[in-house]
């Protein structure tokens, strides 16, 4: 099924009261992919998410999704969909809520596998209300896989949990993925987009700002960064061929360079007081940040024409 | 465009089953709306119309009314006040674009609104016939338990109006305001006849004196009007709240 496309939206735009949420947005789901939409608040992330679930008409554009339109009950029996809500009725049982939302679908997942994919074991029993936070999400996620889906929309699935709860949602999201389920995400931790998917889509102001794979989000930022302990102060650094900035974190010395080689030799040759060496890549958060920034420029620039 | 073949069709019944059980099981697993429900109407008919009852007719005349305000109480608040908090909370949203048919979430609802029907009216019956000594011939008692129940139905449809389009945290109190003044202005409380009569025709308007009139009819102490006066106003106010029901819930852009 790889490589098919499953969902094409076409020049999406939406619009509230004064506010353009969406400008003409196109874009295309391909089978069994995850893909990311990353912004900042208000960059339209749910709209777009709203608009795919049919609970928002556009103003113009198109969306279709196995053929079908947002809404569609035929639609919804292929989707699921975890949703930001603040609570659920109390009263019942986590084995209940899973064994009601699995009667929606006509092949739904075992509820053994459910349970396991959302690590929801020994505590089928509980009720809603006697859940923390985390274990909430992992419910609410369960109900979104319990139908098997083909594709599922996930909107900040790891709001409230913690690191190892976080880690084996992704191992869940990595397996259902290789069963050839297609994802669509959006999350505020870029070490999850990171992590999880094959292509990201970057949301400003409506717009999509940026549109590939982590890596070359990764590439668009070329620099690397070079860190050390030193008792030389940070700016003595600062002139040195390739850095773009010097920054001090605690002991350690921060140097953002784009031939970062060069720089190195150039340390070396300055001073033989270095120690806790090490070169990483940019995160994908620099990016992120660059690319932002560069977009907002952009718009200062437009704006002063 | 690749088209993936029509996915299969979920068996609607289990739909309804589950949805209906695990309904009833949520409510009855939340004290704050079971017993007020059940004691109201109860302790009300106790001393209205058992403990302090003028007449010996009394306590069957407020059998039917206090039946009514026993029966339209569940439906107006487990719609009413239900749906809106689920809509407050997201949940309803969530249900919304899962797979669920719209008319499972109704049912199941509707089947808590019978189940309390039935538990109030078995309270009241009970009541009324060991302590008020109410009698009726046994095919009039079941009649009045059908009409009730029956009954409640417009309610729901009112309820489930109001849930869609309120606020959750307004939504008990202006559900209150309705159910209150409607109950005391139909006669509910006090026998009808007792008002001036600008107040009676007024009653006229209101849903709930249609259905306390029904119940009456059936133990003969009705207005003497045409019983399908009651029913049409009854089935009036059933379609014009459904329409409205499905206007608010088909509307799109309610995030």
């Amino acid at each position: 099924m790889s490589g098919l496309t499953i969902a094409k939206i076409q020049n999406l735009s939406k619009s509230f009261v004064k506010l353009k949420a969406l400008n003409s947005i196109s874009m295309q789901l391909q089978a069994g992919k995850v893909i990311s939409v990353l912004g900042p608040n208000g960059a339209g992330k749910t709209t777009l998410i709203n608009l795919m679930l049919g609970r928002l008409a556009p103003d113009q554009g198109e969306i279709d999704i196995f053929g079908y339109q947002p809404g569609d009950i035929n639609l919804k029996r292929l989707c699921g969909a975890m949703l930001q809500i603040s609570n659920l009725p109390e009263t019942l049982t986590i084995r209940e809520h899973i064994e009601l939302f699995q009667s929606y679908y006509a092949e739904p997942m075992s509820y053994q596998k459910v349970i396991s994919l959302a690590g929801l074991e020994n505590i089928e029993n509980r009720k809603s209300k006697d859940l923390s936070g985390g274990q909430k999400q992992r419910l609410l996620f369960a109900l979104s896989i319990c139908g098997n889906p083909k594709l599922l929309f996930l909107d900040e699935p790891s709001v409230g949990m913690d690191v190892s709860a976080r880690k084996s949602l992704w191992l869940a999201i990595e397996s259902l993925k290789k069963e050839g389920t297609s994802i669509v995400l959006t999350t505020h931790y870029l070490e999850e987009a990171d992590q999880l998917s094959d292509e990201i889509i970057m949301l400003n102001q409506g717009r999509i700002i940026h549109q590939g794979t982590p890596e070359s989000i990764k590439a668009k930022t070329q620099h690397k960064k070079i860190r050390f302990t030193s008792n030389l102060e940070p700016h003595q650094f600062a002139a040195l061929v390739g850095v773009i900035k010097v920054e001090k974190a605690k002991d350690l010395i921060e140097v953002q360079s784009n031939t970062p080689e060069k720089t190195l030799r150039e340390i070396f040759s300055i001073t033989s007081d270095i120690a806790n060496l090490s070169v990483s890549g940019a995160l994908l958060e620099d990016a992120f940040i660059a690319l932002n920034e560069s977009h907002q420029q952009q718009e200062k620039t437009i704006q002063n024409i | 465009m690749n088209s993936i073949a029509q996915p299969l069709k979920p068996n609607l019944l289990k739909i309804y089953l589950l949805e209906s059980k695990m309904e009833v099981l949520k409510v009855l697993r939340s004290p704050g709306f079971t017993l007020p429900s059940l004691l109201f109407p109860v302790m009300f008919y106790l001393f209205f119309g058992v403990i302090f009852t003028m007449s010996s007719s009394m306590p069957t005349y407020l059998l039917a009314t206090y039946g009514t305000f026993g029966v339209i109480g569940p439906a107006l608040f487990s719609f009413g006040v239900g749906v809106a908090i689920e809509r407050g909370q997201g949940w309803f949203d969530l249900k919304e674009v899962s797979p669920m048919p719209a008319s499972a979430y109704v049912l199941g609802r509707v089947c808590t609104t019978v189940v309390f029907s039935i538990a109030i009216i078995v309270l009241l019956f009970t009541l009324g016939a060991a302590v008020g000594d109410v009698r009726l011939p046994r095919l009039d008692w079941l009649l009045l338990a059908v009409v009730l129940i029956l009954g409640s139905v417009p309610f729901c449809a009112i309820g489930l109006a109001l849930g869609l389009f309120l606020k959750s945290n307004s939504a008990p109190a202006v559900v209150n305001l309705i159910y209150l003044p409607m109950a005391f202005l139909s006669g509910l409380w006090v026998p009808i006849s007792f008002f001036p009569e600008m107040m009676q025709s007024v009653a006229n308007f209101l849903p709930a004196y249609h259905l306390a009139q029904l119940g009456l009819k059936v133990v003969g102490m009705d207005q003497s009007q045409n019983v399908w006066i009651h029913i049409g106003v009854l089935t009036g106010y059933l379609i014009v709240f459904t329409g409205l029901a499905m206007k608010a819930y088909y509307r799109k852009d309610k995030a």
